[in-house]
């Protein structure tokens, strides 16, 4: 190989290994004790109280609770409120569920976030980081339950989802929304012990509960988990989102990321080497003079 | 004193040389910048809006619906339909095939112009630009990201186009050494720009893997991002045809006499390519299709509008491709390319817009607004691209340089 030929790959190389880095997939976490809450929806009474203290809380728009008639439609989590409590006509009576961010074990939003604005804090809760993030909104497209939210009228807008009250974590105390409870429907503890609970509680009372716990195994186990006396298709969770953790669908993509980096380069090198020698077209040049005669 | 006497004089020469072909040449009452000028204009203030007031009063996009058109169009179709450049430079300089040299350079323009622009769009899309810096610099590298990925690729790809391309800015500027130097990073720079392509063609189909609920099932399956790879090949040869075609009328001055006749020869060459990757690509579709069996989904209206993209824009264009190759035909082939980029454009369109959230009650539907900023893009591009190929030397060696 030649002075040249040696320059030029070794520009490739160095181009290519610039870029490997990214490639290496996000370490397993071992399975230590993450934190969660447990939501027992046969203990809700609607009194909207965790709505409140979320708001209190996160200094957002405190809705009015006894007034705004809220519980008579369906809401979603919004830009403005992390948490809602809504209600459904079931077989069993009303069913009042609180919804928030599920904070996903493996969370699809942390792992399809470009900057690690949306991270994975050590314990579980899944937090959103101003200082990160570029507002792509790729978190919104990969959440496998819609519950990322967006600023869309803000000129410098804000990802709101729940933070599983972070701060309040690191200082020892409980989630604002589970503090604010009074009926024992929202029980904070380690995702191990409130599995523990929700099973013996569906044990003890096996006709109280359908045998399901919601967010045990769906999309890898969520740091969110529901108890319910009715299917949970039944109050608005999906039942489509499957049991693999989200992160594995891009896993394989990302695996072949070196292969491709290292093995492209390599192998359009040799094919440039047997392609041969005969045309100088490596310089560039322009000559469509040659190439009215050569394609006659 | 005489050293820098002789520096400010270049300078000045250089800037006069600048400034001179800055200048508009030609006429300026033409249909294009009729249409293309009031579209920028309105564009601009529509953009005044959304900086400053917030995507939310100019878009219509929603909580559930975070991806519109500017992202579906520009950004995902836009990439795909530039897969021409690392196409053509594979062709010339690692296969060392010299009868497609006579298109590199507009073709490799056409790639960078199309990131340039579309990476651009994507800047207007992202909620908070300003800190668009972070992929790239400070601690917070999200390894395990399709999107940071991308982000790393367009900005290497951009960056390696533009050496493929530099070549002409250098002759254009009579930097003769420049040139030279340039020129001989030019096998470097398309390998990796054909590395990069492989990656982030396949990676914008990759961005949708997490949305498996949320995508159709007869359009999200694990193998998008391949689909994507495959078909931004075909997309990139038939956006050469429809592009070279445009540009043989428009810029006919500035072509060499005799390059009508050989772009004809190419044409026929880029049409055996396509019909081949299309039809790779359908036998890809159909076979994704009947392992998964998912023949009962084929009832509705999305069914028929899956048969409508995969055989109407794929299936057809390809036989046409392949009818007009045998028969010599560039005028089939003509069609086919149209109807090949309608194809693509329907896919990428279907994946990142009309089948995501298909399911929904309230469906999205680009506002006026948007629709206005995605042509400002594109006039824009072409308004940039106008004034390169008029400049410089692109389409033809020599025209004004000897």
């Amino acid at each position: 190989m030649d002075r040249r030929g040696f320059l030029k790959t070794s520009l490739v190389v160095a181009g290519t290994a610039l870029t490997s880095k990214k490639a290496c997939a996000q370490e397993q976490r071992n399975s230590e004790e993450f934190v969660g809450v447990l939501v027992d929806t046969t203990r809700c009474i609607g009194c909207r109280a965790c709505e409140v203290a979320c708001s209190d809380e996160h200094d957002m728009f405190v809705p009015d609770v006894v007034n705004d008639g809220a519980l008579d439609e369906h809401r979603k989590t919004s830009d403005k409120q992390w948490t809602v409590v809504n209600k459904f006509e079931t077989g069993k009576g009303d069913v009042f569920v609180k919804r928030q961010c599920m904070h996903c074990y493996q969370a699809a939003c942390a792992t399809a976030c470009p900057t690690e604005a949306m991270k994975q804090m050590e314990g579980g809760p899944v937090i959103w980081r101003g200082n990160k993030c570029i507002g792509c909104r790729i978190c919104m497209i990969s959440c496998p339950f819609n519950l990322v939210k967006f600023e869309f009228n803000e000129w410098n807008p804000k990802i709101q989802k729940c933070s599983l009250c972070f701060e309040r974590l690191e200082e020892g105390k409980k989630p604002a929304c589970v503090k604010a409870c009074p009926s024992d429907a929202l029980m904070f503890g380690t995702r191990l012990n409130n599995l523990k609970i929700a099973r013996h509680r569906i044990y003890s009372h096996p006709d109280k509960y359908v045998h399901h716990i919601y967010g045990e195994n769906e999309v890898g186990g969520t740091g969110y988990i529901y108890l319910s006396a009715v299917p949970f298709d039944q109050l608005g969770f999906p039942n489509d989102v499957g049991n693999t953790p989200y992160p594995e669908y891009t896993k394989e993509f990302l695996y072949s990321v070196p292969m491709v980096l290292f093995g492209a380069p390599a192998f359009l090198l040799g094919l440039n080497a047997l392609a041969g020698n005969n045309k100088p077209s490596i310089e560039g040049e322009f000559d469509t003079n040659n190439e009215g005669a050569n394609d006659e | 004193m005489n050293k820098e006497a002789v520096v400010y004089a270049s300078f000045g020469n250089f800037f006069r040389f600048l400034i001179q072909e800055m200048k508009p040449r030609g006429p300026w009452f033409t249909p294009f910048n009729v249409i293309s000028i009031p579209i920028i204009l309105i564009g601009v203030i529509i953009l005044y809006f959304r900086f400053v007031y917030g995507l939310g009063s100019v878009v219509n996009l929603s909580q559930e619906v975070p991806w519109g058109l500017w992202k579906g169009l520009n950004v995902v179709t836009g990439v795909a339909l530039a897969g021409g450049a690392y196409v053509i430079t594979f062709v010339v300089y690692v296969m060392k095939v010299d009868k497609y040299h006579s298109i590199v350079r507009i073709t490799v323009l056409n790639g960078f112009m199309a990131y340039t622009f579309y990476a651009g769009a994507l800047l207007l899309d992202l909620g908070r630009p300003w800190f668009g810096y972070n992929p790239y610099i400070g601690n917070s590298f999200g390894f395990s990201s399709i999107l940071f990925l991308i982000c790393w690729h367009f900005l290497l790809y951009m960056l390696a186009a533009f050496i493929e391309f530099s070549p002409a800015v250098a002759e254009w500027m009579h930097w003769e050494k420049a040139r030279k130097f340039l020129a001989s990073l030019t096998l470097a720079t398309v390998i990796l720009g054909i590395t990069l392509s492989l990656l982030h063609q396949s990676g914008l189909g990759a961005l949708y893997l997490m949305a498996k609920t949320k995508i159709h099932p007869l359009w999200w399956s694990e193998f998008i991002p391949i689909q994507f790879f495959v078909s931004s090949v075909y997309a990139g040869l038939a956006m050469i045809i429809v592009e070279g075609t445009i540009s043989h009328r428009v810029f006919k001055n500035f072509m060499e006499p005799n390059s009508h006749r050989s772009f004809e020869d190419i044409v026929l060459g880029l049409a055996k390519g396509a019909a081949i990757t299309m039809f790779v690509y359908y036998f890809f579709k159909a076979l994704l299709f009947i392992h998964e069996k998912q023949w009962e989904l084929l009832n509705d209206g999305f069914g028929l509008w899956f048969l409508l993209e995969v055989i109407g824009f794929v299936l057809i264009p390809a036989l046409m491709f392949a009818f007009g190759f045998k028969h010599k035909s560039v005028k089939v082939i003509k069609i086919a390319a149209v109807m090949a980029l309608i194809g693509i454009l329907l896919n990428r369109l279907n994946i990142s817009i009309i089948c995501f959230n298909w399911y929904a009650d309230v469906r999205y539907f680009p506002s006026w607004q948007e629709f206005i900023v995605s042509m400002t893009v594109v006039f824009v591009q072409i308004w940039v691209f106008r004034w390169v190929v008029t400049r410089m030397p692109v389409l033809s060696s020599n025209h004004q340089h000897t």
